[in-house]
């Protein structure tokens, strides 16, 4: 009868593995990405705000940058956007935004609407650049480093605390998580 | 009014499957035989609501009703007819929608092909598929419903995913689906074969033509995607060991085993705890997948919609089934004897170990797909797992289970008598190793040990499933199509060891800078770049490099790989030119302009990657030719027989 149950009891385990797994993976909003410690993927896209301007990755090198995909169709991007205006007044990081998916139209009056918290903003309306990221669902966030790698991804709805437990230690050379 | 018609069916389309569970459960359980005979009616009733919720989505899609929340986001007005239907199964909701449209199928298909199967069995069967359909539907409707209105309505949809818009990556999905959710049929057999307690060589003989059809599918369903991911997204690769696609892997290893189990219980009715295990491991894979893809625990570079709470209802569902299916065999497998028994080196101790070794490689494969996620759980901080890990140790029970095919193909039933075929086996062996010198030196002359050994192992299995079929052609006798099925299937996997080899031991790749006029020398390929001139398209304009392709002085094509500028999204991309010569599959790439007419390009020379998809297609079709074998379409008067010897008892 034994050497029969075994299957159940090695079932049993994995369950409960996965169960963790599954508390976690929207606790922390944080889904371990494939980029994570790669180099940040290439663009160069139109400027939301001057369409005869690019927004390219290679001008970004050599500083910090979090770098967040949005658009006006997403509803907890407006959740999120106080705390982007909150983060931009910090005045630590710069904030490149990709407007996935969008219309340019519609984007501009949100953020004239709303305040612009973005350094600059990047158009993709075909969603490839957000291929080339990864992305699941707006709103998504990734810190790059001034080397170009991403260190950190963010899924979800940026929050101040993410923003002073994860980002702002990275940025500030002390060790995550700590606040 | 079709969304909601869709909607209303689905619904009752859940309430049919409960019926189909608890008829054919409780029908057989209590011996009531009216309750077993009404499971073909309700099987039949639960079809057409699934097929018209189907029908009713596909509508909206064709109709272009961006009302449809799902609609809105999977399709535009301008997207072309045949993406609009295919865009059915470009999200989530959809996919599932297919899952149990094709649930659905496969049910219909095993109630039609139940006049060969004893009534209070085939109940069972349609019983176990009633729970499982039960289960998807339930998940579909309270979690990820396609039918949910917009309001207001979206003006226009946000278009289906540009990398699904391609017709392999359009018809991919629901070849692999019908694969996974085929391995639901030979999970039902299980079921039902433990809940009667009772488990013989016709049942065997009932499941393997149903478990052969499912690997085939998915084996096609592999490959297929492998082959898009190369050629349309350009990954530059055919296999990335992402999660998504071991979450497809570990069936099929698994499924193999299971297809080989069943040949050994069907003919020597050994192997039945283990055959029902295997059953039940397979579904339970493919069940796995679909959670570890849709509940976001894990990462991959295929990007799917992710939602927790999704997760959790995938994983009650996991526990349920596969819960109570092993219970169930905790409970019933110990009933099952096998009184015969076979010597080393039998027919029957090959296939133990191809079992053994395929079910550790599903294991090493699974342990590193889930390693991330258990390091996360255990707080061990995020940790990533690739090819350096699965390469290896995929590798480590492969290459046993290679060379094991080669010897067990000659080996009888019962007896351990492998002297018999000991010239063959050397005859065999040494031309392998000549061709796998060959190869490994010769051709290539680039080539490590693991080539050799590679080149090798592929041609031994290649000579050794030929040896007995000649043999059989030369004296006269015929082939039946379970034997030529698995002839063709072994020949497969030999030539996908084989391409799998050369690709992995002699893949060159270059980044060289070119000036007009030009040349370099990749392996025996000589490139004479023309220089770039200006392009235009329809909607974008760019450059087109020239380059010209010789193989040791004679001319084999002129290729253009492009960097395009499209008009509206300003966006600059990289259009490959992909060339097949004497079978080495030539990519080229424009890569930076540096000035003076001088470019930089990348060249990559694939030795037989073709043949790796080639070799899939090959065992799949000798999995359908086994599948479609006389044997399995002529058992009705044993299954009378032993119907008739089990009346009576009670279930």
């Amino acid at each position: 009868m034994n050497r029969f149950l075994l299957p159940l009891g090695l079932f049993v385990l994995l369950a409960v593995v996965l169960a963790i797994g599954i508390r976690h993976a929207p606790e922390k909003g944080v889904i371990a990405s494939p980029l994570l410690g790669r180099p940040a993927p290439q663009f160069a896209l139109p400027s939301l705000t001057d369409p005869a301007q690019q927004v390219r990755s290679a001008d970004l090198k050599g500083h910090w940058y979090l770098f967040n995909v949005w658009g006006t169709w997403c509803g907890e991007c407006r959740q999120e956007h106080e705390t982007l205006l909150q983060v931009h007044s910090a005045g630590v990081v710069p904030i490149i935004g990709l407007d996935w998916r969008d219309d340019d139209t519609q984007a501009r009056s949100w953020l004239a609407q709303l305040g612009n918290p973005y350094q600059s903003v990047a158009v993709d309306r075909s969603g490839r650049i957000a291929i080339d990221w990864g992305v699941y669902g707006a709103p998504e966030t990734f810190l790059v480093n001034p080397q170009g790698i991403v260190v950190y991804k963010h899924v979800g709805a940026l929050t101040p605390d993410t923003w002073t437990r994860e980002i702002l230690p990275r940025v500030s050379g002390l060790p995550a998580g700590t606040s | 009014m079709l969304p909601e018609l869709g909607h209303f069916a689905l619904i009752l389309a859940l309430l049919l499957a409960g019926l189909q569970a608890f008829f054919g459960i409780a029908g057989p359980a209590l011996a009531r035989e009216r309750w077993s005979g009404a499971v073909s009616a309700v099987v039949a009733g639960q079809a057409v609501m699934v097929a018209t919720a189907a029908a009713c989505l596909i509508a909206s899609f064709v109709g272009n009703d961006f009302s449809v929340a799902y609609v809105a986001e999977n399709s535009n007005s301008a997207l072309p007819l045949f993406y609009r239907v295919t865009a059915l199964w470009g999200a989530h909701e959809g996919s599932l929608l297919l899952w149990i449209l094709l649930l659905a199928g496969w049910t219909v298909a095993v109630a039609l092909g139940s006049g060969r199967l004893p009534p209070r069995f085939a109940a069972r069967v349609l019983g176990v598929l009633g729970v499982v359909s039960f289960g998807f539907l339930l998940f579909t409707l309270a979690t990820s419903n396609p039918f949910l209105r917009l309001d207001p309505a979206a003006p226009d949809g946000r278009d289906l995913n540009p990398i699904l818009q391609d017709p392999g990556l359009a018809v991919h999905p629901p070849i692999l689906y019908t694969g996974y959710v085929g391995f639901a049929v030979a999970f039902a057999f299980a079921g039902a074969a433990m809940l009667e307690g009772r488990l013989d060589q016709n049942w065997a003989r009932w499941t393997r033509p149903w478990t052969t059809a499912a690997w085939s599918f998915l084996t096609c369903g592999i490959a297929l995607g492998s082959f898009w991911a190369y050629y349309e997204l350009g990954w530059g690769g055919f296999w990335f060991w992402d999660p998504v696609e071991n979450a497809s892997f570990m069936p099929w290893l698994v499924g193999t085993a299971l297809v080989h189990s069943l040949a050994v219980t069907d003919k020597r009715g050994l192997f039945k705890s283990w055959t029902l295990l295997l059953a039940i491991l397979a579904f339970s894979l493919s069940l796995l997948g679909t959670f570890l893809v849709r509940s976001g625990v894990l990462v991959s570079v295929h990007s799917f919609a992710a939602d927790p709470t999704r997760g959790i209802f995938i994983l009650a569902f996991l526990v349920i089934m596969i819960g109570g299916a092993l219970t169930l065999y905790a409970w019933r497998a110990p009933l099952l004897r096998s009184a015969a028994g076979f010597e080393l080196g039998a027919r029957e101790s090959f296939l133990l170990f191809n079992n053994v070794l395929l079910v550790i490689a599903a294991g090493t494969v699974f342990a590193g797909t889930l390693a991330p996620l258990i390091s996360d759980a255990l707080k061990l901080g995020t940790l990533s797992v690739g090819p350096p890990y699965f390469n290896p140790t995929f590798m480590l029970s492969m290459l046993p289970l290679l060379a094991l095919l080669s010897v067990g193909i000659h080996a009888n039933w019962k007896r351990g008598r492998l002297a018999d075929s000991q010239r063959t086996l050397l005859y065999t062996l040494v031309a392998a190793a000549v061709f796998g010198c060959g190869l490994a030196f010769g051709l290539y002359a680039r080539g490590s040990i693991l080539t050799l050994i590679g080149a090798m192992l592929g041609a031994w299995i290649l000579l050794s499933s030929l040896v007995d079929p000649v043999d059989r052609w030369r004296r006269g006798l015929t082939l039946s199509r379970a034997v030529l099925g698995m002839t063709v299937a072994h020949i497969g996997v030999a030539l996908a060891v084989i391409a799998l080899t050369t690709v992995q031991s002699f893949t060159l790749e270059r980044d060289v800078a070119l000036a007009p006029g030009a040349a370099t020398t990749v392996g025996n390929y000589e490139f004479r770049f023309g220089g770039v001139r200006p392009i235009e398209g329809p909607n974008y304009d760019g450059v087109g490099g020239t380059l010209v392709v010789t193989h040791h002085g004679k001319p084999v094509a002129v290729l253009t790989p492009q960097k395009r500028r499209y008009w509206v999204q300003r966006q600059v991309t990289s259009e490959t030119a992909i060339h097949m010569d004497r079978g080495n599959n030539l990519l080229l790439a424009l890569g930076e302009d540096l000035g003076a007419g001088r470019w930089s390009v990348r060249i990559q020379i694939r030795p037989l990657v073709s043949l790796v998809w080639i070799a899939a297609f090959i065992m799949a079709l000798g999995g359908a030719l086994a599948a479609s074998d006389r044997r399995y379409r002529t058992a009705r008067a044993l299954a009378t027989a032993s119907e008739a010897a089990t009346a009576g008892q009670p279930g």
